[in-house]
């Protein structure tokens, strides 16, 4: 498609439409989000992308390619669920650490189950795209 | 009446061809013999033991959880059965380590044999109903086999998978009436359930188990009118016939009668059934056994009859009646295996079975003749042979009846009398008399022919003049385990001037008349049989015709190899299930009063209907794109109106995603023109309706039910302390069903890379 | 309400059946997608429905306070949803696909697996061997 005025716009858009989709994935823990709405919501900017500048375009920001990105998504869930294993629990149960804790402050929370949403997140934006742009580039 | 051509092929006809080696060098295939034998010894050692009235068991578990265990019992009645398998096995084994030797597949006969070696001592072994009815399986598999082992002739293939059908098809029944027998009892182990007969005679499904075992057993054994399989099973070499149709498999269903007889037994329509089967079994087979003129099959319906004789009496409760059947079956076992051996000899000798062209063999085989004589006058029931004391018994037990002795006496004079004449048809006839002409010249068969047919033979001759060998070690302990309590049996030869002793004179004088008469009995029964319409082997093709007619028929109607067939049968199929079930159980719950909503709710509601309807008639792509974004959107709506945020936001994204799909996708698809079948469509239209009210109602019936919140209240309440989140939906995603979620993406890359296949193969289909 | 959803279930079931049958395969697909959307309300609504208050802990608190709503289902329809649309693509890839190499989208056209017989069986084909 060639319209300036969405070509522009996709620029701002896209950026804010990624940071948001990172905002969402990190906050699903607490509020509405995880890692399936931030990997929708990836997917599409990125979409709206392709349709602004491109599926080829959209393949190079990318720089990997979107079945890729969907294995390593694979790959990061079933790591999270092994690091239990690794630490003695049953399979996917999670593990949490809270470094620089003080007091009533929880600190900086690292857990495998973040580790596990961000995979899930992968596997979205991989899956999804792996099908769009293959289908937009065909037709 | 079966067969309208008796003549089998020779079972052993490859020999002729096959046989590369010189009849001295037979090769080291005797060895097959050497495990029945070993095994035979080993069971041996059980006797005095079980001799003493103890019982041994070994157990080990299998699938404890649903009480199947690998569990066997060493009674009577299983051990007399495991000496006659391991036994004879090894005289068999001998034997057709002559007839098949040098044959290209001899070892792969021998693995079928011993294969179905072990198989029946499981069987026969077996204390828990499943392993028992997996060893019963595995018999049949090793009796198909071991029919078809000449595989290249259409006959044998026939003869072999209708026995594997009908085995199989009493196996299905057998394998119900197990389950059912095991969960009336409680348990699934024979030794257990053989202890609770009155509780299980009084079981409201007592009538199912017995049938459906009845079914299983009496296609095993070859019982009138499932009969028509045994003669055919005479397609497998000669030693297989004397071993697996006569001495051993066919009597799994008499062994599994025996068995379950204390827990069964005792009711009218036990002893009926029984009794009444086996008497028609015994006559009409022994009447159809001089009819045949291959001494093979003239064989192979005496087996039907003492078959049916062994059924006739499991079915009294009489001390006297089982300690007939216990006898006759090992007796018979001896000259019937004897005899089978006898006719592969003669076979192997001659180049024919025809009775009409054997005659005067004797001076030239004087061995197996001799065995001949001693199994056939063992048959006959003639003094001193185990086979007098045998029959003696038997109208004993005929006579002790309660209800209907003189029915039963006479089924077993008649049936004797009709095994005297073929005992001269089949050991006299080729011996004695004129000598004929026979395709090869005969003489004397090698040792390892002759030495299992003749030790059988004399062991009948040793056992009747020394019945004390067996009558406590082997009979009394067998017949204290069918009865289910213990027995006293003493076998004698003489037992005094009685009415048995008189029976039997009829019996000698009937089957000599029957015997000099024998030609013209058989022109009338082959008169008789071309009169019949049907015999029960062409019932059987007619049978099989007809399921091939109705699997044509149903594949034509419900795989027709249109998609929206195959649709609706199974839309169809989904309706009728859900109606029978809501039918059925009687759940269909309809609400009491109108329900409460507000006008939003109704609002969200309609516009999701609405955008239904409108994606079932729009006319175009475009309009019912819309109309599914309108149903998409909506549910978001509900999503949001009910608590579930995360949800709504899925299903919007998701919604905005297949939008962009179908739009990118219909640019290269054609308009969706009309229906072209519209109108035509209504009963589509009722299935739809149907389905739809279907779901409805199970839907209703659901809601009517109190709901468990128990899950959902452990996530709530563990959600912030043990997991350290507070979006508890997004916390069972990732950490407490952490396992599902993790396929459900696999699922999803699995669509992606098929969805990426598909699309490269589009794209390589066009380059080319 | 959940009476009222009952309904409406019921009424996407009977389109999506009806749409489900028709021979044009992109009706199919519509049915398809209706079917997903009945399927993810009807677990969403066994599972109860509570107005207005989601499944959330209140920050500083350990457990939600009050009724909210059923959490379990949720999780389910959010995946169902997801693996609803990895299904759909698939789908729709397929029928594109169907349509590249056979050019039509009426299914009763589509015999390639299951093509058109003469020789539909009948009992001639009988059982060799069986005149003994």
């Amino acid at each position: 498609m060639n319209s300036l005025i969405l070509s522009a716009a996709t620029r701002i858009l896209v950026a804010l439409m990624l940071v948001f989709s990172v905002y969402m994935l990190l906050r699903g823990h607490n509020e509405p989000g995880g890692g399936f709405i931030g990997g929708l919501l990836a997917t599409i900017g990125i979409v709206l992308y392709a349709i602004a500048h491109g599926s080829a375009a959209a393949r190079k920001a990318l720089r990997l390619d979107p079945l890729t990105i969907a294995m390593g998504g694979l790959g990061i869930a079933l790591l999270a669920g092994v690091l239990a294993v690794l630490f003695g629990d049953p399979f996917f149960s999670g593990q949490w650490s809270f470094p620089f804790a003080e007091g009533g402050d929880k600190g900086f929370p690292i857990s495998t189950v973040l580790l596990f949403d961000i995979g899930v997140y992968l596997v979205v934006v991989g899956a999804v795209l792996a099908i769009v742009l293959g289908l937009e580039e065909e037709v | 009446m079966d067969d309208s051509d008796p003549r089998v092929e020779s079972g052993d006809a490859q020999k002729v061809t096959a046989k590369v080696k010189s009849e001295s060098s037979i090769g080291i295939g005797w060895i097959a013999a050497l495990p029945p034998l070993l095994l035979a010894l080993v069971f041996a050692t059980g006797l005095p033991a079980i001799a003493d009235g103890e019982t041994l068991r070994f157990v080990y578990e299998w699938v404890p959880s649903a009480g199947i265990n690998l569990t066997f019992l060493v009674d009577g009645l299983s051990l007399t059965f495991a000496l006659l398998i391991a036994g004879i096995g090894a005289v068999v084994a001998l034997f057709s380590s002559v007839t098949l030797a040098g044959h290209v597949h001899y070892w792969r006969f021998v693995f079928y044999l011993l294969f179905f070696m072990f198989a029946m001592l499981g069987l026969v072994l077996a204390d828990n109903l499943i392993t028992l009815f997996v060893f019963w399986e595995l018999t049949s598999v090793a009796s198909y086999l071991l029919i078809g082992f000449n595989h290249s002739t259409a006959k044998a293939r026939r003869s072999a998978l209708q026995a594997l059908l009908v085995t199989g098809g009493g196996g299905l029944a057998l394998l119900a009436g197990f389950i059912l027998l095991g969960s009336a009892a409680g348990t699934y182990e024979l030794s257990e359930i053989m202890t609770m007969g009155d509780a299980i005679r009084d079981h409201a499904l007592y009538l199912p188990i017995f049938f459906l075992i009845l079914a299983g057993a009496f296609t095993k054994s070859a019982q009138v009118p499932f009969h028509f399989w045994l003669p055919n099973a005479m397609a497998a070499p000669t030693p297989v016939s004397a071993y697996l149709h006569s001495a051993t498999m066919v009597k799994g269903g008499i062994y599994l009668l025996a068995r379950v007889h204390p827990a069964l037994s005792g009711t009218e329509i036990w002893l009926w059934t029984l009794t009444l089967f086996g008497a028609v079994t015994a006559v009409f087979a022994s009447v159809l056994a001089l009819r045949q003129t291959d001494l093979k099959l003239a064989l192979a319906y005496t087996t039907l009859m003492a078959l049916g004789t062994l059924t006739m009496f499991l079915g009294s409760g009489a001390t006297i009646a089982i300690a007939a059947a216990v006898t006759f079956l090992i007796v018979h076992s001896f000259y019937k295996a004897a005899l089978f051996l006898i006719v592969g000899i003669i076979d192997y000798r001659t180049g024919t079975r025809e009775t009409a062209e054997l005659g005067g063999l004797a001076k030239a085989m004087p061995l197996t003749a001799a065995a001949a004589a001693a199994a056939a006058l063992s048959m006959a029931g003639f003094p001193p042979f185990l086979g007098f004391i045998g029959k003696e018994l038997k109208y004993e037990g005929a006579l002790a009846v309660a209800s209907e002795p003189l029915f039963v006496a006479t089924a077993a004079v008649l049936a004797n009398a009709l095994m005297v004449a073929i005992a001269g048809v089949v050991a006299l006839k080729p011996f004695y008399g004129r000598r004929l002409e026979t395709p090869k010249s005969p003489h004397e068969a090698p040792l390892f022919m002759w030495i299992g047919p003749l030790g059988l033979a004399v062991l009948g001759l040793v056992f009747g003049l020394m019945p004390g060998l067996i009558s406590a070690s082997l009979v009394q302990p067998a017949v204290t385990a069918i009865a289910g309590q213990p027995e006293e049996v003493k076998l004698a030869l003489w037992h005094g001037l009685n009415l048995p002793l008189l029976l039997s004179v009829v019996t000698f004088v009937l089957g000599i008349a029957f015997y000099l008469g024998h030609q013209k009995l058989r022109g009338f029964l082959v008169r008789v049989e071309q009169r019949l319409p049907a015999t029960a082997d062409q019932m059987w093709d007619r049978f099989l015709d007809g399921l091939k007619v109705l699997a044509a028929w149903q594949t034509r109607i419900l795989q027709g190899g249109i998609l929206r067939r195959y649709l609706f049968v199974v839309f169809a199929t989904t309706a009728l299930a859900g109606v029978v079930t809501l039918y059925v159980t009687d759940a269909a719950r309809w609400p009491d009063a109108l329900p409460d909503f507000s006008i939003k709710h109704l609002l969200v509601v309609g516009l999701i209907a609405g955008g239904a309807i409108m994606t079932v008639f729009a006319g175009s792509r475009l309009a019912a794109i819309c109309a599914l974004g309108v149903v998409g959107m909506g549910v978001a709506l509900i999503f949001v109106i009910f608590g579930a945020p995360d949800v709504a936001i899925t299903q919007l994204l998701v919604e905005t995603l297949v939008v962009i799909l179908v739009a990118v996708v219909m640019l290269r698809l054609p308009s969706l023109e009309r229906d072209p079948m519209k109108g035509a469509r209504i009963f589509d239209a009722i299935l739809a309706l149907v389905v739809g009210g279907v779901v409805t109602v199970i839907l209703l019936s659901v809601l009517d039910t109190p709901l468990d919140r128990t899950v959902t209240a452990y996530f709530e309440e563990k959600s912030m302390p043990e997991a350290f989140g507070r979006n508890i939906v997004n916390v069972i995603l990732v950490d407490f069903r952490a396992l599902d979620t993790f396929g459900e993406i696999a699922v999803v890359v699995v669509a992606a890379l098929g969805a990426y296949v598909l699309i490269k193969g589009t794209k390589k289909a066009k380059q080319q | 309400m959940e009476v009222l959803l009952a309904l409406l279930i019921g009424i996407l079931v009977t389109a999506s059946v009806y749409l489900m049958l028709a021979r044009n395969v992109m009706r199919f697909l519509f049915g398809l997608v209706l079917l997903s959307n009945a399927a993810n309300l009807t677990i969403f609504v066994a599972g109860r429905l509570t107005p207005e208050s989601p499944a959330l802990v209140p920050a500083g608190m350990l457990t939600p306070q009050g009724l909210v709503a059923n959490a379990l289902p949720q999780a389910l329809v959010l995946t169902a949803i997801v693996i609803g649309f990895g299904l759909f693509a698939f789908a729709l890839v397929l029928v594109y696909r169907g349509y590249d190499a056979l050019g039509t989208l009426d299914t009763d056209a589509m015999r390639h697996a299951e093509p058109i017989e003469d020789n539909e069986p009948t009992a001639k084909g009988k059982l060799e061997g069986t005149s003994l």
